[in-house]
């Protein structure tokens, strides 16, 4: 809370603040990033593991092996997800969950399953991007911004 | 070797994320958020290639390269087509993750029954 808002509050509320920040449960914020480190570690070694299959198998170059990678990992999410496994992990992990492409998966594929009770068109087709709307909308745009700041920096200024 | 790369790098994005949630208290869409437009940032200076070829799978499954591959194909078409080409690329690179999110949410949402 940023100190012109706290200037409006009663005496009594601003003693009441004070008390609140006091007893707040300190989050163990050193654990909680051990968590995240193993779990988001564990992912991107599975997501390695699928990555090699392709490259091997499939003859996919290091470069274009991303995409397919995603695709299995969302496709392994949708599992996790549907049986309910990945609120257990995503509880245990926080980010570590989250930030991998699973975590993006997941915050779509759970809402598609949530909505399904109120229609495939307005419910599962509305609601489906709910939670992972943001990400595509600030990627898009911010991409769009720093390519074309590239652009115009490699086409007409020469660099 | 790029196996344990992989752990170390895609490791070290979560903890980041989760300094973000625990220290800064933000919520999970903010900070997926600001990670991706890191991740944008990070390929316009040209600093994510190198660390996909080192890290291989811990910089590609991370939300991060998201904002990688879209500002990756933007500028792909840019080359070709100019400016135009920014809007037209977008999608080029990064089709899979949005296109395999929605196709397996549909089905999920087909098969699964919510709980609760």
């Amino acid at each position: 809370m940023g100190d012109k808002k706290k200037q409006k509050l009663q005496p009594n509320q601003q003693r009441y603040q004070a008390f609140q920040q006091k007893r707040e449960i300190k989050r163990p914020i050193f654990k909680n990033c051990i968590k995240a480190f193993l779990i988001g570690g564990l992912i991107c070694f599975i997501g390695q593991l699928i990555s090699t299959f392709y490259i091997y198998q499939f003859n996919f170059t290091e470069k274009t092996v991303g995409n397919p990678t995603v695709a299995t990992l969302i496709f392994l999410t949708m599992l996790l997800t549907g049986f309910g496994v990945y609120d257990r992990i995503a509880q245990f992990a926080g980010a570590g969950s989250a930030v991998p492409v699973t975590g993006f998966g997941n915050a779509v594929i759970s809402s598609a399953i949530e909505y399904r009770s109120e229609g495939f068109i307005l419910g599962v087709g509305s609601n489906m991007l709910k939670l992972a709307g943001p990400v595509i909308v600030y990627g898009v745009f911010s991409a769009f911004i720093v390519a074309i700041i590239k652009t115009i920096l490699t086409q007409w200024g020469g660099f | 070797m790029i196996f344990f790369w992989a752990f170390v790098v895609g490791g070290l994005i979560c903890v980041i994320g989760q300094i973000m949630f625990d220290v800064f208290k933000l919520s999970p869409a903010h900070t997926l958020s600001i990670l991706v437009i890191a991740g944008a940032i990070l390929d316009g200076v040209g600093w994510y290639e190198p660390l996909i070829d080192f890290a291989g799978a811990g910089a590609t499954v991370p939300i991060t390269s998201f904002g990688n591959s879209l500002v990756h194909g933007a500028m792909q078409e840019a080359e070709k087509h100019g400016l135009i080409g920014v809007v037209t690329g977008m999608f080029e690179v990064t089709s899979a993750g949005i296109s395999a999110a929605i196709i397996f949410g549909v089905i999920g949402a087909i098969i699964f029954k919510p709980k609760g």
